[in-house]
């Protein structure tokens, strides 16, 4: 009976977080248009959230499109077909490994940095300071942050696709010498249009995803060190099973 | 805190990094060339079965690309698969008895119009129908009849054992 009950306790915890999370993003939602015009703060964040991974995306995107260059064509020439090195690389890192990875990398680099400041930002009272003083934190703080993030990711997921494109261009084409010619135009036949608009789409859903998660977690972290802490490790978490649930939802959606 | 221009400055090199890939993504990996000029034609084409091309697939004249598949419908009147073709503008001289043909690139590659030319003295103009059409070569049939074939031929090869000896004596 205990166990039961405790089940059900836990469920409605569970829900609760999901109802505040949701509250919470409505809140975002509401004071974006307004949010939007105050671009300066934006680009701060873009900077901080972006320009600041581009090092870690590429260095990733690289090596995973070799690692994928070279699977690719061990598996591939079991068939005779390492011409379509390209299409296999390009297909799988448009719909699949450029969003994915990419969006695990931003909760690792990003989304732990927003959440760690805003929660520390919580615990030395500088948000309780601020709504003394009337300014509403959520606009000020939050939004800006939110923003940056979801103007970043799609960008970063861009970034990582033709990096990583790169490196097995660079494996299977100068190391095992597959022709360069049919490795770009095998892609290029094989590859829609509706492959990018899917990576691109998917890459903005987890940017969505993984900056909410971020600032709501350091924005409602215990202020303690242990709570900056908690918020930091939950938002890594919560990011990569969120992005790999939201994944295959939409790649069942858009299939 | 860095300045505000540092900042400014690797954003902006930040966003524009991102944006080259999203448009070397778009004109690079897709089969979708985005010619600035709209100089050109469509045609269309009913074949009774196109097999598995697909819009954007090259539309060829001896290997050339002269065009894309721009759309693909099934017109319930004529109950045909209609492909309506566009040709880039630059090749305007094409004969209106030309005939289009769906081939396939290579044993598993994907599926393209051939054009070859005809003898006519006037060109195809935009929306012009091509008369002559071939249509897609569907692997299951050619087995299927090549099954139906030799079955047909050992069927014949066990009965003409009985009446060949007949005939001789």
């Amino acid at each position: 009976m205990t166990i039961l009950r405790e089940l059900l306790q836990s469920f409605l915890t569970f829900l609760e977080r999901v109802g505040r999370l949701a509250r919470f993003a409505l809140q975002l939602l509401v004071i974006t248009p307004a949010g939007l015009l105050r671009v300066r703060p934006i680009i701060e964040q873009v900077y901080n959230t972006g320009a600041l991974s581009l090092v870690i995306i590429m260095t990733c995107g690289l090596f995973v499109g070799m690692v994928l260059g070279l699977q690719g064509y061990d598996l591939l020439t079991r068939f005779g077909s390492e011409e379509y090195l390209g299409t296999a690389t390009a297909l799988s890192l448009l719909r699949e490994l450029g969003p994915v990875v990419t969006a695990l990398l931003f909760a690792g680099r990003a989304g732990t940095a927003l959440a760690a400041e805003l929660g520390l930002m919580r615990a030395t009272d500088q948000i309780a300071a601020m709504e003394i003083m009337a300014v509403d934190p959520m606009r000020r703080v939050v939004l800006p942050r939110f923003l940056g993030g979801v103007i970043a990711m799609p960008l970063l997921v861009a970034i990582f696709i033709v990096v990583g494109l790169f490196g097995a261009q660079l494996v299977g084409v100068q190391f095992f010498g597959v022709d360069s010619g049919s490795f770009w135009s095998q892609m290029r036949s094989a590859v829609e249009l509706s492959d990018v608009r899917e990576g691109l789409i998917k890459g903005f859903v987890f940017g969505i995803a993984c900056s909410l998660i971020a600032v709501y977690e350091g924005y409602n972290a215990l202020p303690t060190a242990e709570g900056v802490g908690r918020a930091t490790t939950r938002t890594v978490v919560l990011s990569a099973v969120v992005t790999l649930i939201l994944d295959y939802i939409l790649t069942a959606l858009m299939l | 805190m860095r300045s505000t221009r540092t900042i400014d400055i690797s954003t902006g090199l930040f966003v524009l990094l991102g944006f080259a890939a999203i448009l070397f993504m778009v004109t690079q990996i897709t089969n979708r060339e985005f010619s600035l000029m709209s100089d050109s034609y469509r045609l269309e084409a009913a074949f009774e079965n196109i097999g598995g091309l697909k819009p954007g697939a090259p539309v060829s004249m001896a290997g050339v690309t002269v065009g894309r598949v721009e759309d693909i419908s099934y017109d319930m009147k004529l109950l045909k698969a209609v492909v309506t073709l566009r040709i880039d503008g630059r090749y305007n001289e094409i004969p209106n008895d030309s005939d289009a043909s769906i081939f396939t690139a290579g044993l598993l590659g994907g599926q393209y119009v051939g054009l070859s030319p005809g003898g006519s003295e006037q060109p195809f103009r935009n929306g012009d129908q091509v008369e002559f059409v071939q249509d897609a070569v569907v692997l299951e049939n050619l087995i299927s009849k090549y099954l139906f074939n030799s079955a047909a031929q050992e069927s014949e090869a066990a009965t003409t054992p009985a009446t060949a000896p007949a005939a001789q004596e």
